[in-house]
């Protein structure tokens, strides 16, 4: 994992254009995935997955070699989009939805539906985390982020989204305790 | 690692949408979008990328989207119209002839090729120059055969008017979709191409005023004011300057 990380980067600082689209393939899921569970919304972690690589794109067009090479690519993508996530949420001021977005309820087999269905239960409880818990739980633990990724992703130091993540977690244990004595 | 709730969020991964990748490609500029819009004498596809249009070609030409697609050096999406921005751009270059504001992205082509079809771009509608005009413009005057390569492979035709360059006797000469359509493209600007060539089978290369003393191509607008009889006809730029003529500081006269 570690040496096809540092290939892709070379190969990015490389051939730009030819290596790009293997970083779209191989980041968009992941991208998309945890963006989707921070804005909880289908069509808008759409847009901000494809803003994600249009940004990156830019910005790696004016890098030199050495400066593409060194780079962590999962945190700093990430970096992108936590930035577009924030400024999507500032714009919109959104109310935590209570019900899943029509859009991701596409048409599929049952067990789409269920997992759609049980997708939309958890984004119930992660809506009543704090946004910054809600991020830090999201990227360590829907995408799988390091903790050190998710400090370069967020700006804030290792041991404090540590912390988010525990708190986070912590929080999601006492809602499912709650929902199961109800 | 076992906690439940942590393998449970594992699960929520969910893959984004297929039209994602394609709108990054699109976005990036990586792929192109090509629709086809109405040209000055038959429909034509062209595509474009964020940095501006990169392939102009008749519909005729190419058949179909799937050859065109086929044909196209980058992949390419079908967008059914051009973005309204460009559009209007499009719609101004393709009525009056000339560029304007309408980007063109030439990244994709070697330095000499850019050169010649920046140049190329400058001659005017309803004006044609020969292949040795532009080649002496860009500072390679030997480079007369290149030149006509370079617009052989002129990945937008007709918004950079390659068929405005002739021949170096005067007469029309080739176009990379045949005589026939530079012909009906020179008359949609309303040149008599009829004329040009019973002109150049005279071996007239440049016509002058004698109450001015310019000299000029016998298309540029300034040579094609000169009434009938101030109106010199000569075989040569050196034959014109030995007359004590001065070459048109517009259309720019070369010695052939």
């Amino acid at each position: 994992m570690e040496t096809a990380v540092i290939n892709l980067a070379s190969a990015l600082a490389d051939d730009l254009d030819t290596a790009f689209p293997d970083l779209v393939r191989s980041r968009q899921n992941q991208i998309f995935g945890g963006v989707m569970r921070i804005v909880r919304h289908h069509a808008d972690a759409a847009d901000i997955t494809q803003e994600t690589f249009i940004r990156a794109y830019r910005a790696l067009a004016g890098y030199d070699n050495a400066r593409i090479e060194a780079l962590k690519l999962d945190g700093w993508l990430w970096t992108i989009a936590i930035n577009l996530c924030r400024n999507s949420a500032r714009r919109k001021n959104p109310v935590p939805s209570q019900l899943p977005d029509q859009a991701s309820l596409e048409p599929g087999p049952e067990s789409a539906a269920i997992a759609s269905a049980e997708a939309a239960t958890w984004d119930t409880r992660l809506a009543r985390l704090t946004a910054t818990q809600r991020s830090a739980v999201v990227l360590r633990h829907v995408v799988g982020l390091s903790y050190d990724e998710i400090s370069q992703a967020t700006g804030r130091p290792a041991g404090t989204v540590k912390a988010d993540v525990h708190r986070g977690i912590a929080r999601l244990r006492r809602i499912l305790e709650a929902e199961a004595t109800q | 690692m076992s906690d439940p709730i942590e393998r449970d969020l594992e699960d929520l991964n969910t893959a984004a949408p297929a039209w994602v990748f394609e709108n990054i490609m699109v976005g990036t500029g990586l792929w192109d979008e090509y629709a086809v819009v109405d040209g000055p004498i038959e429909p034509m596809y062209v595509a474009w990328n964020p940095r501006g249009i990169t392939t102009c070609i008749p519909v005729s030409v190419v058949g179909s989207d799937d050859a065109f697609e086929e044909s196209h050096p980058r992949p390419a999406r079908p967008a059914g119209h051009v973005p309204a921005a460009l559009d209007r751009k499009l719609a101004r270059a393709l009525a009056t002839g000339r560029l304007g504001n309408l980007p063109i992205d030439l990244s994709a082509l070697g330095s000499f090729q850019r050169a010649v079809l920046e140049k190329c771009a400058e001659i005017p509608p309803g004006e044609i120059r020969p292949y040795g005009w532009i080649a002496a413009a860009i500072g390679n005057p030997g480079a007369v055969r290149a030149v006509g390569t370079a617009l052989g492979r002129n990945p937008v035709p007709i918004l950079i008017p390659c068929h405005r360059v002739v021949r170096t006797d005067g007469r029309i000469g080739n176009y990379a979709y045949g005589t026939g359509m530079k012909r009906e493209l020179l008359e949609a600007e309303g040149l008599d191409v009829t004329e040009i060539e019973e002109t150049a089978g005279r071996n007239v290369r440049f016509v002058g005023s004698e109450t001015t003393g310019v000299y000029c191509y016998p298309t540029c607008r300034h040579g094609r004011r000169i009434s009938e009889r101030n109106r010199l006809e000569f075989r040569s730029a050196d034959e014109a300057e030995r007359l004590g003529y001065r070459g048109c500081k517009v259309c720019r006269p070369i010695a052939a």
